[in-house]
């Protein structure tokens, strides 16, 4: 009777999957991507394609979203703006994708926003501007932190430590000088003075000249806003000059490849994150655990080196965009990005995303933790 | 500016100028027997530097750097036998084209054999956080080491082109070629040798600038690029005058930021580099009467 029970289950089990399969057909949602995953910006968009190319594998091998397979089209942009804007006119109009994710960088974003909004076609940015979803774009959505509370958490993180003179240096890239302007705009506000601001080249190999004229300011800390490996330079050079202020870094820092490539001059860093790379060592209890610590341990496995915040933008982008077509149960464009804005309580890499027509990002001030470097290893910092 | 910071300022000239002159000096070889500005140095520089920091996963420090630029100088022996040797026609500008080509053939093949991240070597001597004090101001005593080995590289150079037979065999090379081949040099051999010792020095460059630079795929476009502009200044041909303009560089370079933002830093060598060029087209150390016999 078991076994009678056993076949009759198996048989059912396979015919609803061929009923599926007879209903749907051939259907696919097509999603593009567009990934820095060569040039400058290869440190944030490698680790973001690799990610989204795993995580669609794995939806596809689970059967799809409501039974519809997702065929991912990854384009490489190099970081440069104008190869973003051809990619995505490619995307729109000769792949007719549903709905677009990256680019990376910022100021490939912002150049991408009004072709994605005029042709109505769902963008998730992994990049990290605040002027990509302030004004709010009607289709244009953003999966990393916004740069506000970055600097606001920098700022209150100082006050603690009682800072009160700081020096700023950004690299001339759309991500440092946006990040440079939520410094200078927010710093009165906090009580804190801007002794002084400057930008550097977004390759530059020494900044020991730099940092000799923050030293002769008196700063008492140092915020270096990059995305660049000068992240690593700065931390070296300040060192080599005997400065002992605290070195505060953006959101950028969060690779594990830059505390390598600094050695010892990386302990100590502070700097604002999501809680990716701090998985292990959250309670667990706490609601991002489970989908953080899974997606750490498969980027791991299959791939084999560290996963950084920026794979995580990329993971939470592509999973907010396959929940938005399975709430939308269709592959069409508007009613993805209805169902985008509807999206709330979830549990991303960045934080839990909570959208609304009003915001685009969806995180709040909680969504970081300062961190700082410990040991070699990204660890909390202590109250 | 108190006598403290002035030092230091001019520490920190020292440090971005010894990058500079490094990357300046394998330009002058290949330029000197064959006419030919090699824009794939910079490669050769992140090659050097890619490997050294591979093979030292398995094997000491010093021994993965010397056999990361016998690999990188085999390379470069390679590339000229296989790109630079069949083009027998071509014209040096000609050449020059190719060298832009190869530099991007390298800098995809790195991204393919390795990957995008950065990597650093340790430093030599001390680690990331020590510093040598003199008179209260701070340098890292990584800089001394690449001071000195540039030192030895630029006195070994010396030696080798004015006082050996191969030496002055390349230097006939670069007179006049077919005199050189009338006279029984195996011009061939010379360039293949020339291109040899460039990116071996390259590659040593690579590995003793990594712990300050950092290295990744894509360097060496930007060492090249302020590598060529030292290499002009100086007066191209001279591996001694290459040193002294990248010190220079470095020093115009870092009191420049010492009283404009750092984002005028460009702006003023840029400036500094034209001014010297019309005054004196050949370099600061170049003679006028050696360039005027080359095509460039």
């Amino acid at each position: 009777m078991k076994r009678i029970l056993a076949v009759l289950l198996a048989a059912g089990v396979i015919l609803s999957f061929t009923l599926v399969g007879c209903k749907k057909e051939n259907e696919t949602v097509k999603i593009g991507a567009i990934f820095a995953v060569t040039g400058g910006a290869s440190f944030l968009g490698a680790p973001e394609a690799k990610t989204v190319e795993m995580i669609v594998d794995e939806v596809n091998a689970s059967g799809g979203i409501n039974g519809m397979q997702v065929e991912l089209i990854i384009k490489d942009s190099a970081a440069n703006p104008e190869k973003a804007i051809s990619f995505a006119k490619q995307l729109i109009e000769e792949d007719q994708v549903s709905a677009i994710i990256g680019p990376t960088t910022s100021g490939e974003t912002m150049q991408i926003k009004d072709i994605c909004e005029s042709n109505k076609v769902p963008l998730i940015s992994c990049a990290a501007a605040e002027a990509i979803v302030d004004p709010v774009a009607g289709y244009v959505f953003k999966t990393p932190q916004k740069d506000s509370y970055v600097a606001k958490w920098i700022f209150s993180t100082m006050k603690d430590m009682g800072i009160k003179k700081i020096g700023v240096i950004a690299a001339n890239t759309g991500f440092g000088n946006a990040g440079k302007g939520q410094l200078e705009k927010y710093a009165p506000e906090a009580g804190i003075e801007i002794v002084i601001s400057e930008t550097y080249d977004k390759d530059a190999t020494d900044l020991t000249a730099l940092l000799t004229k923050v030293k002769a300011r008196e700063a008492e800390a140092v915020v270096n806003w990059s995305i660049v490996p000068a992240q690593s330079i700065v931390a070296k050079n300040m060192k080599q000059l005997g400065m002992n202020a605290p070195l505060f870094q953006s959101h950028g820092f969060g690779n594990i490849k830059y505390v390598e490539a600094a050695g010892e001059a990386a302990e100590g860093i502070i700097f604002p994150a999501g809680r990716l790379l701090v998985a292990e060592k959250l309670p667990d209890g706490h609601p991002q655990k489970k989908n953080l610590t899974a997606y750490k341990t498969s980027y791991e496995t299959k791939f084999g080196e560290d996963v950084s915040t920026f794979g995580g933008h990329a993971y939470d982008a592509i999973m907010i965009a396959l929940e938005a077509v399975r709430k939308a149960g269709s592959s069409e464009r508007k009613e993805i990005r209805d169902a985008l804005e509807s999206i709330s309580g979830f549990p991303g890499t960045g934080g839990i995303f909570n959208f609304t027509p009003q915001d685009h990002n969806g995180l709040g001030m909680d969504s970081l933790e300062m961190l700082t470097v410990r040991n070699g290893q990204f660890d909390f910092l202590d109250k | 500016m108190g006598a403290e910071q002035f030092l230091q300022y001019i520490f920190a000239g020292i440090t971005i100028g010894s990058i500079y002159a490094f990357v300046a000096i394998g330009y002058n070889i290949i330029y000197n027997t064959t006419g030919i500005i090699n824009f794939a140095q910079g490669e050769f520089v992140m090659l050097g530097g890619m490997t050294a920091y591979s093979l030292s996963n398995y094997i000491p420090l010093f021994p993965s750097i010397i056999l990361a630029v016998i690999i990188t100088a085999a390379i470069g022996g390679l590339i000229e036998n296989i790109f630079i040797r069949r083009m027998k026609k071509t014209s040096v500008l000609g050449m020059i084209v190719v060298t832009i080509g190869l530099s991007i053939l390298l800098r995809e093949a790195a991204l393919y054999v390795w990957d995008e991240q950065i990597r650093a070597l340790p430093f030599f001597t001390g680690s990331e956080i020590s510093s040598v004090n003199i008179l209260g101001a701070r340098i890292s005593p990584q800089v001394i080491w690449v001071l000195g080995v540039t030192s030895v590289i630029v006195l070994s150079l010396y030696i080798f082109l004015k006082y050996t037979l191969t030496g002055r065999a390349m230097r006939a090379c670069s007179e006049n070629s077919s005199a050189a081949l009338l006279c029984g040099i195996k011009t061939g051999n010379m360039v293949n040798l020339s291109f040899m010792i460039s990116a071996g020095i390259g590659a040593l460059g690579g590995c003793v600038l990594s712990p300050l630079t950092q290295t990744h795929y894509a360097m060496g476009t930007d060492l090249a690029i302020k590598g060529f502009t030292v290499a002009i200044l100086g007066g191209l041909g001279n591996p001694l005058a290459a040193v002294a303009a990248g010190l220079l560089l470095g020093l115009i370079e870092s009191f420049s930021i010492s009283i404009l933002p750092m984002a005028y830093k460009d702006v003023i060598s840029v400036v500094i580099l034209l001014i010297i060029l019309l005054v004196k087209p050949s370099g600061i150390f170049g003679s006028i009467q050696a360039s005027a016999l080359k095509d460039f």
